[in-house]
């Protein structure tokens, strides 16, 4: 194929290559990225063209029929649902409160676990464990570690001496949900820690090493060098884990079921209900769809704050 | 940080579009076009169900670790098998929260032929077309024959959409040592009156903390024990018109009794967040004197093995109230799938399940739904403590409301009672508030 | 680098209190898959099992009757069908994204932010609006209840995570690297084979244990996708301890401690890859 065609802008040099200059980084970047469109879109882009059409619609049986088409209508239902609001504001809690404890534990356990200790290999292998165990086990752990009646948490306050009437630790909504929270907390730190441990590797230590010859402490080193050459990884965990606490649902179903008095319900757990519970399809659809959009402008929020807008295109 | 970022080169902005960009956009008009032209809500494309030839491959979904054991139903379908050589089944098994949504997603797809449905799920999957119509099918016989809670579980607006299979309600058990240690006699449990002055009696003695515990976590195990006080109370849910009634009367005597049974402290606390399985788990330690609970629980708990109070485990029917002691209705039904292509042979193979001669064969397992079985000496023998009690307790049921919103409806109420047994309003307000939102989707 | 006395006992004595923390409630797993039913709903708390019992995971292990009631059997085959499913999806899903990764992080092309969107888009997506038509899907397909059905679709919520966490760590790495090597008469693709990957081993492995974990987790679409032994996972199997009639929190507690077996021991096999990293000293930041 001939380079110098005439009529476009473009000024591409002669390159001898086919995939040098802009239209070969193009091709290239297609080749890349051919295998995962398909292994993605090949499955998914019927079910969500699919789904989208149906949350235009007041589908309220998964067989296929005659449905009126109500068009926008149901996405306007959501926000005229008054449960929904109690829905979002648990997820928004559960989201900030599970994401900042994630991160700032995640972050010092990762500077912990890159510190001179003696046997490193075993803390980092220990931290392994709470990911490798199942989120349908953690959830019954935790469940059966709150149980008012016979569960270990009440057991240790019993033992030290600390309390003796047993709590109901998922009986009340507000409680229950930190303690869900906290059964989340306890599992997913660990991916946290690995991520930020990984960020931390690119920082050379010859920064610290002026840092300290320049005559600063330890939290002024944190503070100027280390978080900041942090911020793409805590950038990725942020967005990372807010997308998976707004998708949570797995955790809920096994711990609370929703309750008490609906106080775990989250969108998801939510969606679910409302999708498959009460088969409003088109309903359902619209939920989900506003998830993704939600998430979606939270995780460009977190990106500008941080200023980390190129890993989005985003400048 | 980098340079390397996305700076706009004057080649991005070509005005002639790249070969992607067609591409994609051609792709992106054939997709709607596509989309456009699918049928909305489903589109399998099998269309409707067929009666078939009677004989092949019959798929049948039920339900694991329930009433009759995998082990029961293969036996049971190897012996049709053989009965009816030119039909084969195979059969899945799920757990119980799993059945529902499977039941939902294999719908379009058609996957199944027989389903086991739940007595709550009839008015929902019969008006959306998911189970089969089978009143033309069903001998009259059999109206008479069978219990008449079995006769009403798989009906909505009057046509039958299954045949009743495993027959439940929650009868109450007691701990004959505890009552003993405090004195009382087990006859004054014939009353929700005796049972809070025997619970009184216990938890003065010393003999547990909180006599009773209940299964009222945010589920429909939390509607079987309201449906059951409130028949006691007689309440209704529904009145003739449709409309919410359970804010009235006996409905609200329920609700204010459960309430108070927590404050009082006769309840362990730990029931709003209880199942079924936890009630027999802290009735079997012997933290609980007295409880509902369906069939399964008296074998359980009787058992050493598995309980620290075997063999001091008794079961009486429910509690009467001021206006009866109906059960609720916790039954299941066999029914066939509206889109299999082979439903007269999976009709065969549900005749012959719900057979007379076969459930009594494993009446250990699951109770008949024929009302000639509870006099039969070899059914009785299988369980001499409940089938007496199962006799004059599965005659007189309580339903829950058969409609086809109805897993809305239970979600409201369950959160309405919920917030009434955790303090945050009053039994009145919860059902009031319950009303209005039942009111709108009983209307829609 | 020589550290005060203080600092080094203080890391230390931080190491053991995020190892309790850690442990407590692992060690109350393992100890609750050994105790008895009854120790389990006791009033008081027994710390230690009043009689020790290895019933449950030699059922697991020995019990042969394959499906039926047999929830031990069938946990056994569960775990076989994790590891294969969860394990293929992260490697299908690990190279695709690894390669996709390096274009949305180094190259420049037309629609590639919307591209990026719409990956993300679909990772954000709840996955109960997509089980319906999945279902039809694979149903048509004739991959219900089969292991390929399911990578099939966990590779499709895997690929976009991985897409973007190897993308943003290309982002990390220096980008004269690549500039070096084509200078040194080296093409796109051969730089990114021989130099990017080999450097980007830690965040390789990091996306791969969280794309496992995504996969091995996976709860939803499993449970309505599977109906036998053929493909169900071991989230499913372990609800399936928990019937409506009866649960021992000791058998889940006991499958709990088996599934945790395989992810620990391939982290522990990779987690020194994962430190290894610019250290050796290719470039200096």
């Amino acid at each position: 194929m001939s380079v110098a065609s005439a009529g476009t802008a473009a000024r591409t040099r002669r390159r001898p290559s086919r995939w040098s200059g802009v239209k070969g980084e193009a091709r290239f970047a297609l080749a890349l990225l051919l295998p995962a469109a398909v292994v993605v879109f090949g499955v998914v882009l019927y079910p969500v063209g699919r789904t989208f059409v149906i949350s235009l619609f007041d589908v309220t049986s998964p067989l296929p029929g005659d449905y009126p088409f109500v068009g926008l209508s149901n996405y306007t239902r959501v926000f005229r649902d008054p449960a929904f609001y109690g829905v979002l504001g648990h997820t928004m809690y559960f989201t900030l409160v599970s994401t900042a404890a994630e991160l700032a534990l995640g972050i010092a356990v990762a500077l912990l676990l890159n510190a001179p200790l003696r046997a490193r290999w075993f803390w980092r292998s220990l931290v392994v464990l709470p990911w490798a165990l199942p989120t349908i086990v953690n959830g019954a752990l935790w469940r059966w570690i709150y149980n008012g009646q016979y569960g270990a948490l009440n057991g240790l306050l019993e033992t030290l001496h600390l309390s003796d009437t047993p709590h109901q630790w998922l009986g009340s909504p507000f409680l229950a949900l930190n303690m869900v929270i906290l059964a989340d907390v306890w599992k997913n730190t660990s991916i946290v820690v690995f991520f930020i441990l990984a960020g931390l590797q690119t920082i050379s230590s010859d920064l610290y090493e002026s840092a300290r010859m320049d005559g600063a402490g330890a939290w002024a080193a944190f503070w100027r060098i280390t978080l900041p050459l942090l911020a793409p990884s805590i950038a990725v965990v942020l967005i990372l884990r807010t997308i998976e606490a707004f998708k949570v649902f797995d955790i809920i179903y096994v711990m609370t079921g929703g309750g008490p008095a609906s106080g775990t319900q989250t969108v998801a757990f939510y969606t679910y209900l409302q999708a498959f519970s009460n088969q409003l399809f088109g309903y359902g659809a619209a939920l989900a769809y506003l998830i993704v959009l939600a998430v979606f402008a939270l995780a460009m929020l977190y990106l500008r704050v941080l200023r980390q807008g190129q890993m989005a295109g985003v400048e | 940080m980098e340079s390397t970022s996305s700076s706009r080169t004057p080649e991005v902005l070509a005005a002639t579009p790249s070969r992607r960009t067609v591409l994609a956009a051609g792709g992106g008009i054939g997709l709607a076009a596509l989309l456009s032209a699918c049928a909305v809500g489903g589109g399998g494309g099998s269309g409707a169900g067929a009666s078939g030839s009677g004989k092949g491959t019959v798929r049948a979904l039920f339900m694991k670790q329930a009433g009759y054991s995998e082990t029961d139903i293969r036996t049971m379908t190897k012996a049709f098998q053989a009965a009816n050589p030119d039909i084969t089944v195979s059969a899945d098994f799920v757990a119980y929260e799993a059945l529902h949504d499977k039941i939902v997603a294999a719908a379009p797809a058609g996957t199944y032929d027989v389903v086991l449905i739940d007595v709550i799920w009839p008015a929902e999957f019969g008006s959306k077309h998911i189970v089969a119509d089978v009143t033309s099918k069903w001998p009259e016989s059999w109206k008479q024959d069978m219990l008449g809670g079995a006769v009403a579980t798989p009906q909505f607006d009057s046509h039958f959409y299954g045949v009743p299979w495993i027959l439940d309600t929650k009868y109450l058990f007691f701990n004959a040592q505890h009552l003993a240690k405090a004195k009382v006699d087990a006859g004054e449990l014939d009353t929700w009156d005796g049972v809070l002055k025997a619970a009184r009696a216990i938890k003065s003695a010393g003999v547990t903390k909180n006599p009773l515990v209940w299964s009222w976590q945010q589920a429909e195990a939390l509607i079987c024990d309201y449906a059951q006080l409130l028949g006691a109370f007689g309440g209704t849910f529904l009145d003739s018109a449709g409309k919410p009634a359970f804010q009235h009367g006996g409905g609200v005597q329920a609700l204010e009794f459960m309430r108070q049974s927590i404050v009082d402290g006769l309840s362990n606390p730990t029931s709003t967040q209880s199942l079924e399985e936890d009630v027999r788990r802290v009735f079997s330690a012997g933290q609980a004197s007295m409880a509902l609970n369906w069939t399964y629980m008296y074998g359980m708990a009787n058992d050493p093995k598995q309980s620290q109070v075997g063999g001091q485990v008794k079961v009486l029917q429910t509690p009467a109230g001021p206006s009866g002691r109906p059960g609720v209705n916790g039954s299941m039904a066999l029914a066939v799938s509206a889109q299999s292509k082979n439903q007269a042979a999976a009709w065969k193979y549900i005749t012959y399940l719900t057979s007379q001669p076969v459930q009594e064969k494993y009446a250990l397992s699951s109770l008949p739904v024929w009302k000639s079985s509870y006099d039969n000496p070899a059914v009785v023998k299988t369980n001499p403590a409940v089938v007496p009690q199962a006799k004059k307790q599965l005659a007189d049921l309580i339903l829950r409301p058969q409609v086809k919103t109805y897993n809305p409806l239970s979600q409201a109420l369950q959160t309405e009672i919920q917030k009434a047994l955790l303090g945050q309003k009053s039994p009145q307000q919860a059902l009031n508030d319950a009303a209005d939102q039942a009111a709108t989707l009983l209307g829609s | 680098m020589r550290h005060s006395r203080r600092y080094l006992i203080g890391i230390h004595v931080a190491a053991v209190v995020m190892a309790l923390v850690i442990l407590l409630p692992f060690a109350w797993l393992l100890i609750s898959s050994v105790s008895p039913p009854a120790d389990l709903v006791s009033s008081h708390v027994h710390w230690w099992p009043s009689h020790p019992t290895m019933a449950r995971y030699r059922a697991i292990f020995t019990s042969s009757a394959e499906g039926g009631d047999n929830v031990a059997a069938n946990f056994r085959l569960a775990m076989v069908n994790s590891l294969i499913v969860a394990g293929s999806t992260t490697v299908i899903s690990l190279t695709v994204g690894a390669l996709g990764g390096y274009a949305f992080a180094r190259l420049r092309f037309r629609l590639r932010r919307t591209s990026l969107f719409a990956f993300l888009a679909i990772y954000m997506l709840p996955p109960i609006a997509l089980v319906i038509p999945l279902y039809l899907a694979l149903a048509n397909l004739h991959l219900l209840d089969s292991k390929i059905g399911l990578i099939i679709t966990y590779c499709s919520i895997v690929t976009p995570f991985c897409l973007w966490t190897m993308s943003n760590y290309y982002l990390s790495l220096p980008a004269d690297l690549e500039e070096a090597a084509r200078v040194d008469g080296c093409s796109r693709l051969g730089a990114l084979m021989r130099i990017i990957l080999p450097l980007a081993r830690p965040g390789l492995l990091t996306t791969a244990m969280f794309g496992f974990l995504l996969a091995w987790d996976e709860f939803l679409y499993s449970l309505i996708f599977t109906s036998t032994t053929n493909a169900k996972t071991i989230p499913v199997a372990i609800a399936e301890f928990t019937g409506k009639y009866s649960s021992d929190f000791g058998l889940i507690a006991a499958g709990g401690v088996l599934a945790t077996a395989p992810p620990v021991i391939l982290a522990l096999l990779f987690q020194r890859y994962i430190v290894g990293g610019l250290t050796s000293g290719a470039v200096k930041g």
